[in-house]
């Protein structure tokens, strides 16, 4: 298997920080085109090539970008997230620092589509070479008329900011992430109002992952229908991946949907290290299943990472050999987690707490079969009824190995430490 | 002073503060940000005390109080987790008889955990201030500590 680099074709390949080299490389000629379309048939294009969000959840873009459209509220938003904090994600990172312009020109061309006057792109505190480069590109950008007033000489003006984390992981989510724009605590809202209708400062915002900007550029050139033929009916388009943990060649990589995670791992990846044997990997990061490797054989794509019922899609594979340890992996997940809470509501806040208890119970082998019980319920009390993403998606290392890896904690129940 | 000067490039919104504590953070030599100086943010966006506070304590990077001159954050997230064949943390603490979060008494280092820094392809990663180390190997972490006590 070969990579399908169409996000990725300028890794490398141009200097990230020169817009002529951007321009040179067909860089900013579909926004040209797109400022001559109809606004409303650049986002019936977006839904012809049925792109989905890329920053974990797949939402079809084209619907935020209908939404946002139609709401009469000004000044209206857009916000590209770049806080990416999941472990395991680096692929953001790389589109960042390796293609600014077309995050930005992917942006613009939303802004167009939608009305939007004023974007920002939210960058997490720890990635201080893409804040820098990102502020560079902006200005770039806004003296080569890009971007600000009248681009390109027609009526239309938009202006993009830089905005920085301060490393908090749940920022990530999107209205903790309006909040920290608004210089507040990041803790989420309630929701509906979406923030399509209320965002940032209450008015109309389309928050989008970096991914998801960087492919609109692309639909605009080849159009909705082409887009569509790439990959599978439910997940089009090309996906970038980041591929860690025990492998001969980690990185980022770009495939298009359907490929199998064991093509990645194997032919991109070059297998593990030392030729050890696969115990399991985790999709997605550590909101994410992890998953045997009996089920590697599973291709890429948003309809089956449905089933594990978390934020699978942002296209993180980590893998681990056989000398990981389940429960030491759910502890490492469970503390970030518990360290990471917001701690707005309760079942995140507490449920935290307990899992950690339980998990620890099961790592000295102290554990009865009640505590197994107990850890099931919780975390699915958890999954149900937690405010937001986090707290929702934060048991689903655990809800997934009871699933995948039961003998593993009946052994534990089994076998009690002996003292 | 600094913080005046910091406090003049932003526009008194308080969609400002996180900006505004960030840059002053960073530009400040001891790295940390004091209750007058709460107070002369607060004033300049002409919001409360508390607010400045809530946002200084939510937010991991601001500090309230002077940690050691070089900050080392060690990366705990799972692809770094699995890819060390050593115990990065037990290293360093053997090397400056320290524990995570704690000072060294000449107030050369603080160690920390961090989470994930995004480098998980060149894992097992740890930062120190600014500075990212990647692919780290006992020795490498030995080396570079070695140059900071010596030459920084
Ligand atoms: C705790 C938490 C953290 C998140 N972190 C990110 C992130 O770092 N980057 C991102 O794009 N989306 C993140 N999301 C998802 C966002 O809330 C939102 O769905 C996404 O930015 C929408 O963009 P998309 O439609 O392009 O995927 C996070 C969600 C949660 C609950
Ligand atoms: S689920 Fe957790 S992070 Fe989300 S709002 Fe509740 S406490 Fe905060
Ligand atoms: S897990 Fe350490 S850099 Fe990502």
């Amino acid at each position: 298997m070969k990579e399908m680099k169409v996000i990725s074709k300028r890794f490398d390949k141009v200097n990230p920080l020169s817009i002529q080299d951007y321009i040179n490389t067909n860089g900013y000629t579909f926004l040209k085109k797109a400022i001559k379309m109809e606004r409303i048939s650049i986002i019936e294009e977006v839904e012809a090539s049925y792109l989905r969000g890329r920053g974990g959840a797949g939402f079809p873009t084209h619907i935020k970008m209908m939404g946002l459209a139609k709401e009469t509220s000004m000044p209206k938003y857009i916000i590209c997230n770049a806080d990416e904090g999941e472990p395991g994600n680096f692929k953001d990172r790389a589109i960042l620092e390796k293609d600014p312009y077309a995050v930005i020109e992917g942006m613009t061309i939303v802004a167009y589509a939608t009305g939007a006057t004023k974007g920002y792109v939210y960058i997490r505190g720890e990635y201080l070479e893409a804040l820098k480069i990102m502020k560079h590109c902006i200005q770039e950008a806004t003296e080569n008329n890009l971007l600000g007033n009248n681009i390109l000489g027609e009526k239309f003006n938009f202006t993009l900011e830089v905005r920085s984390g301060a490393g908090s992981y749940v920022c990530g989510e999107e209205f903790a992430l309006i909040e920290s724009i608004e210089g507040k605590p990041g803790r989420t809202r309630i929701k509906p109002p979406f923030p399509t209708q209320k965002g940032v400062f209450n008015q109309p915002t389309m928050i989008s992952n970096v991914e998801t900007f960087a492919n609109i550029p692309f639909i605009i050139e080849i159009g909705g229908k082409e887009y569509h033929k790439i990959g599978t009916p439910s997940s089009t388009g090309t996906k970038l991946l980041s591929l860690s943990g025990n492998i001969k060649n980690p990185g980022v990589y770009e495939v298009p949907f359907g490929v199998t995670i064991r093509a990645v791992i194997e032919e991109l990846g070059g297998g593990t290290l030392n030729n050890r044997k696969i115990k399991m990997i985790q999709l997605g990061g550590s909101c994410g299943p992890i998953i045997p490797e009996y089920m590697l054989d599973m291709i890429i794509d948003y309809e089956r990472f449905e089933e594990f019922e978390s934020k699978t899609g942002s296209g993180a594979i980590i893998v681990m050999d056989d000398r990981s340890d389940i429960f030491d992996i759910l502890m490492n997940t469970v503390l970030f987690f518990e360290h990471e809470s917001c701690g707005k509501c309760v079942p995140c806040r507490e449920g935290h707490v307990q899992l950690l208890k339980i998990i620890d119970k099961f790592v000295k082998r102290t554990a009865s079969s009640k505590d197994l019980d107990s850890l099931e319920s919780l975390a699915r009390v958890m999954h149900q009824t937690s405010l937001c993403g986090l707290g929702q998606s934060s048991p689903t290392s655990i809800i997934s190995t009871i699933r995948f890896f039961r003998d593993e904690y009946l052994d534990r129940i089994d076998h009690p430490a002996s003292n | 002073m600094l913080l005046d000067m910091i406090l003049n490039k932003y526009p008194a919104q308080e969609d400002s503060l996180i900006e505004i504590l960030l840059e002053f953070q960073d530009a400040k030599s001891s790295h940390f940000i004091s209750e007058a100086e709460v107070k002369q943010i607060a004033s300049y966006l002409q919001i409360s005390e508390a607010k400045v506070c809530s946002v200084i304590s939510f937010y991991t990077f601001f500090r309230t109080e002077q940690k050691g001159q070089h900050i080392i954050q060690v990366c705990r997230g799972v692809p770094c987790h699995v890819t060390a064949d050593i115990n990065i943390v037990k290293i360093i603490e053997k090397e400056l008889g320290i524990k995570v979060d704690e000072t060294t008494e000449n107030k050369k280092f603080t160690l920390e955990y961090t989470s994930c820094l995004g480098l998980c392809d060149k894992a097992p990663v740890m930062r120190i201030d600014d500075k990212i180390y990647t692919n780290l190997t006992e020795n490498k972490i030995k080396a570079i500590l070695a140059e900071y006590r010596v030459y920084n």
